[in-house]
């Protein structure tokens, strides 16, 4: 177990380093950050010193690397629009965009893990059409569109939930709702898929031999041997959410990191960009090494060895 | 010996089953799935649409029409409704129905090119990997964990917005991003085909690597890849959508379905169907297009479903 | 000879397959005594796994059971309701499988599904399952048992699994084992001590035993009797001795000319085949089953009900149109051949 957990950190820090040098030569992507940060009215000069103001003129390398030092611990620079630091911002957005993909993951999870079960053990059955129907639709519906929608018909045309901002926990039932509903099809259809599998397994057939009851072989023998995949998948659209959570955030005017990943992208701040590139992605790897972990911990042939 | 090496005598009659030819089975497994004739026959249709663009509509996409602007569509109750804008018209008077067709054109070639630009990345990541295994895998895994671990939309539109947007840089971006799920389907269908006796008999005949790979695997894992092609594509349609909808996709005044959402989002209180018509036709499309690709892993590999 | 602890009068199941309805057991009827063996032999496919799942109830849900007479130690188990058949299994007749690399579940310690077993039927406390589960470990012949219970399955291998599977058969000490080719996936030094091992606990605990073999190898060893299966029936049943001394049907005859008999199969001779495949059972078929491959096939055996009927000796019964002393001149000629 401690060596599978040594060598998946490394791969983790290795990916993160990797994710690091990418956003950090974003910046380079429209040419001269420098140009692009003065304006089109700027001078040569005013374009010279925003490049020593910022650092723009010293070798790349050294760029990155006082960069990445910088955001190692915790500094990621002065905002370009807001002209305060980029982390305190980030973390005072932070909460609420984990709020909300914690409020989304769950809605996920318990609508699609029970249907998926309920669906393996009758396939074919009323429920298994409806759920597999709500799978294919699910995937096929844009995220944007069904947040509008839901806007429209439980805000405006039935005023049971409030549309927009983050002054209740009702504001968060529709975004959740919006943001959570993307990830139940994979969900869904990986908890059917491994509960077919494992229902259809030789230690099933021993446990049912044993004499035991239908409910204790399916939460003790199947469920457990069925989710590992699923804590996996979790983890993974978590991370995939809080990416995702642009598009709901913007949509609800929730003040979260999404909504400040677009306002910056609109102000062409670039220190900001980057580091909401980068805090997410380092949360993603660090949701996949815990998914590891977890699935290390409840599946025996790995955690002893 | 010689009774028991008596050959067997010929099957009775009454032992044959009627079993249908190979033919009528696959006919029957494609028509018995009715996702899979809806999918294409609606997939049909929009593509059908989206060539004749030009010639069944009704009007310019591009064509203001100020003094007849927010017409509603014609199965609205309002005094204003006309035939000649049977979907209406949108804030600035153009044709909602003339949009709409020509949207099809964009999502359909957006989705297409990104589809194609990722599918060759990630395919052929994901064949060396599967085929040469070791470093090689390891290498192709290192770059699809980090490739995963980049959010998305986040990084569109990020690098769209600095490079400046345009039909291109959108199909470019999408397709440099979204090809993992070719990366890791192709290498699991690959590792299930190297090991075969026909990837072993061509390597005991001594043909060179590339032939291997393009004669004797491509052709054993085509049906995965075109089941993956068609989700793909459906996936590229959705984050175009996404992208012109937040307004960093395709730049007015194309008429990109996300981007009608995105312009009609203003009015939606007052005017709904502005955004329920274009949302439509994304959510037909893509379903038609995942409907269609969930058929053909049906009909190629029966044994996949569930 | 006592009461028998199982009874089977005419047990059929049918499956139910895209073409059709799959007759896969046929009316078989039997019965076993306590403390006997009784052994099913065939080849892959001839229903004898099916038959051993139909008296467990553990068949697929696309498989109908129906019995003229299904009788467990004085119980009828034809139209017992699931709930009561669970409260069976394991404890009045337990089942041990061929697959013991994945019979067992590898989420879970070996001693957790061991006490499982017997916690679910008996009235005990986790320690006297412990100690229980300790002293089958030890009986099936695993050192250091009480440290072994904090195993998983993946640390031992196939032999041990196997043991552990035998042992978890025991938990409640079943009036009856239901052994579905025991041995099969196991090495084959190791074949031989858990068969013997299954003897061995079978007189301790005075256990009847059913198993399913297609190896007559194993028949030979333990058998105290042996029903030959094919296609879906009983095609010859009778003691270990009349059935290996004097086969009667054709399929049997040509299954012990494909085997070494020690002291029996001189050295030099070849060892024999049967030709042809087994036939598909979904449909009815007319006649004898084996007709298809029978070496002495002729008209009368295409047609009508074939029944079991006896051989020289009382308790010997083979399904033939030939009669007893044609059978045994058959038998004389092919080991002539």
């Amino acid at each position: 177990m401690l060596s599978f957990a040594i060598k998946r950190l490394g791969v983790a820090i290795l990916v993160a380093l990797t994710v690091s040098v990418i956003t950090f030569s974003m910046i380079y992507l429209s040419g001269d950050p420098a140009m692009a940060l003065a304006g089109e009215a700027a001078t040569a000069d005013d374009i010279a010193n925003i490049r020593e103001f910022y650092g723009y003129d010293r070798p790349i390398l050294v760029q990155y690397l006082d960069w990445l030092f910088r955001a190692l611990q915790g500094d990621f620079g002065q905002s370009h629009y807001l002209k305060t630091d980029v982390a305190s911002v980030i973390f005072e957005r932070l909460p609420t965009t984990m709020l909300l993909g914690a409020c989304a993951i769950s809605f996920a999870l318990i609508l699609s893990i029970p249907l998926g079960v309920i669906s393996a053990i009758r396939p074919n059955s009323l429920i298994d059409r409806i759920s597999l129907t709500i799978a294919v639709v699910g995937q096929a519906m844009p995220s944007f569109w069904f947040a509008l929608t839901l806007m429209l018909w439980f805000g405006i045309n039935w005023r049971l939930l409030p549309i927009t901002g983050t002054s209740s926990w009702l504001n968060f039932i529709m975004p959740s709702i919006a943001l959570g509903y993307y990830v139940t099809p994979g969900v869904m259809r990986l908890t059917r898929a491994g509960m077919l599998e494992v229902l259809a397994s030789d230690y099933i057939r021993t446990a049912r031999a044993k004499g035991l009851r239908p409910l204790r072989v399916l939460f003790k023998h199947a469920l457990r041997n069925a989710i590992l995949p699923v804590v996996s998948l979790a983890a993974v659209q978590f991370g995939f959410m809080l990416g995702g959570s642009i598009v709901i955030e913007t949509i609800f005017a929730i003040n979260g990191l999404g909504f400040l990943a677009w306002e910056s992208i609109q102000r062409a701040d670039l220190p900001m960009m980057q580091a909401i590139v980068l805090v997410l992605s380092v949360f993603y790897i660090l949701l996949t090494f815990l998914a590891d972990m977890i699935n290390a911990f409840l599946d025996p042939r790995i955690r002893v060895t | 010996m010689s009774q028991t090496t008596t050959p067997p005598s010929g099957a009775r009659p009454d032992e044959k089953i009627l079993e249908p030819t190979p033919g009528a089975q696959l006919r029957r497994r494609i028509f018995g799935n009715t996702g899979l004739v809806i999918g294409a026959s609606v997939l049909l249709v929009i593509f059908f649409v989206a060539a004749f663009a030009g010639v069944i509509s009704p009007g310019d996409p591009y064509d203001q029409v100020l003094s007849r602007k927010l017409i509603p569509p014609i199965w609205h109750d309002s005094p204003n409704v006309t035939w000649d804008h049977p979907l209406g018209t949108d804030s600035l008077g153009r044709d909602y129905l003339t949009r709409l067709f020509y949207g099809a054109r964009i999502s359909l070639f957006i989705g297409f090119a990104a589809m194609l630009i990722s599918g060759v990345i990630g395919t052929t990541l994901g064949v060396l990997a599967g085929y040469f295994g070791g470093r090689v895998d390891m290498v192709v895994n290192f770059i699809l964990t980090t490739r995963l671990s980049l959010p998305v939309i986040l990084v569109a539109l990020a690098v769209v917005s600095l490079i400046g947007s345009s039909l291109y840089v959108v199909i470019w971006v999408l397709g440099l991003l979204i090809w993992d799920r070719f990366a890791v389907v192709m290498r699991a269908a690959t590792l299930q085909v190297r090991n075969l006796e026909f990837v072993s008999a061509a390597q005991a005949l001594g043909c060179s690597t590339w032939r291997i790979i393009l004669s004797e695997i491509m052709p054993n894992i085509a049906n995965h890849l075109i089941v993956v092609a068609t989700l793909e594509m459906a996936h590229a349609i959705l984050l175009e959508a996404a992208l012109s909808f937040l307004g960093l996709g395709v730049q007015p005044p194309e008429p990109s379905w996300g981007l009608m959402v995105s312009e009609a989002k203003g009015l939606m209180f007052f005017d709904a169907w502005l955004i329920t018509i274009p949302g439509a036709a994304i959510f037909a499309l893509v379903l038609s297009i995942n409907l269609l690709g969930d058929g053909i892993r049906d009909v190629t590999a029966p044994e996949n479903r569930n | 000879m006592a009461r028998p602890i199982l009874e089977v009068e005419n047990l059929c199941v049918d499956i139910n397959v895209p073409s059709g309805v799959l007759r896969a057991v046929q009316n078989i009827s039997f019965s076993v005594a306590r403390g006997e063996t009784l052994c099913i032999v065939g080849e892959s496919g001839c229903g004898k796994s099916i038959t051993a799942l139909s008296l467990m109830n553990l068949l697929p849900g696309t498989a109908h059971r129906s019995a003229g007479k299904l009788v467990l130690d004085g119980q009828d188990l034809g139209n017992l309701r699931e709930r009561e058949m669970s409260d069976l299994r394991g404890n009045a007749m337990a089942m041990i499988f061929q697959e013991p690399m994945t019979s067992l579940n590898p989420a879970y310690s070996i001693g957790n599904q061991l006490e499982e077993a017997m916690r679910r039927h008996r009235n005990v406390s986790a320690a006297e399952a412990r100690d229980r589960a300790v002293f089958l470990l030890e009986k099936v012949g695993i050192t250091g048992a009480r440290s072994r219970l904090g195993q998983y399955p993946h640390q031992l291998s196939g032999g041990l699994r196997q043991r552990v599977m035998i042992a978890m058969s025991l938990m409640c000490e079943p009036a009856l084992i239901l052994a579905d080719e025991p041995t099969t996936a196991l090495d084959v030094t190791i074949q031989a001590q858990i068969l013997h091992l299954l003897a061995e606990l079978r007189d301790e605990f005075e256990t009847s035993l059913i198993l399913i073999t297609h190896d007559l190898g194993v028949v030979a060893r333990v058998a105290d009797r042996v029903a030959v299966m094919y296609a879906g029936e009983f095609v010859e049943t009778g003691t270990a001795e009349q059935v290996f001394n004097a086969p009667s049907h054709p399929y049997t005859q040509g299954l012990l000319r494909c085997i070494p008999i020690p002291g029996k199969t001189k050295r030099g001779t070849h060892l024999g085949a049967i030709a042809g495949i087994v036939p598909n059972l979904v449909g009815r078929l007319e006649g004898c089953h084996f007709a298809s491959r029978c070496p002495h096939v002729h008209g009368a055996c295409r047609s009508g009900e074939l029944a079991l009927r006896p051989a020289f000796e009382k308790s010997h019964h083979y399904r033939c149109v030939l009669s007893p002393k044609d059978c045994a001149d058959n038998l004389k000629a092919g080991v002539a051949a």
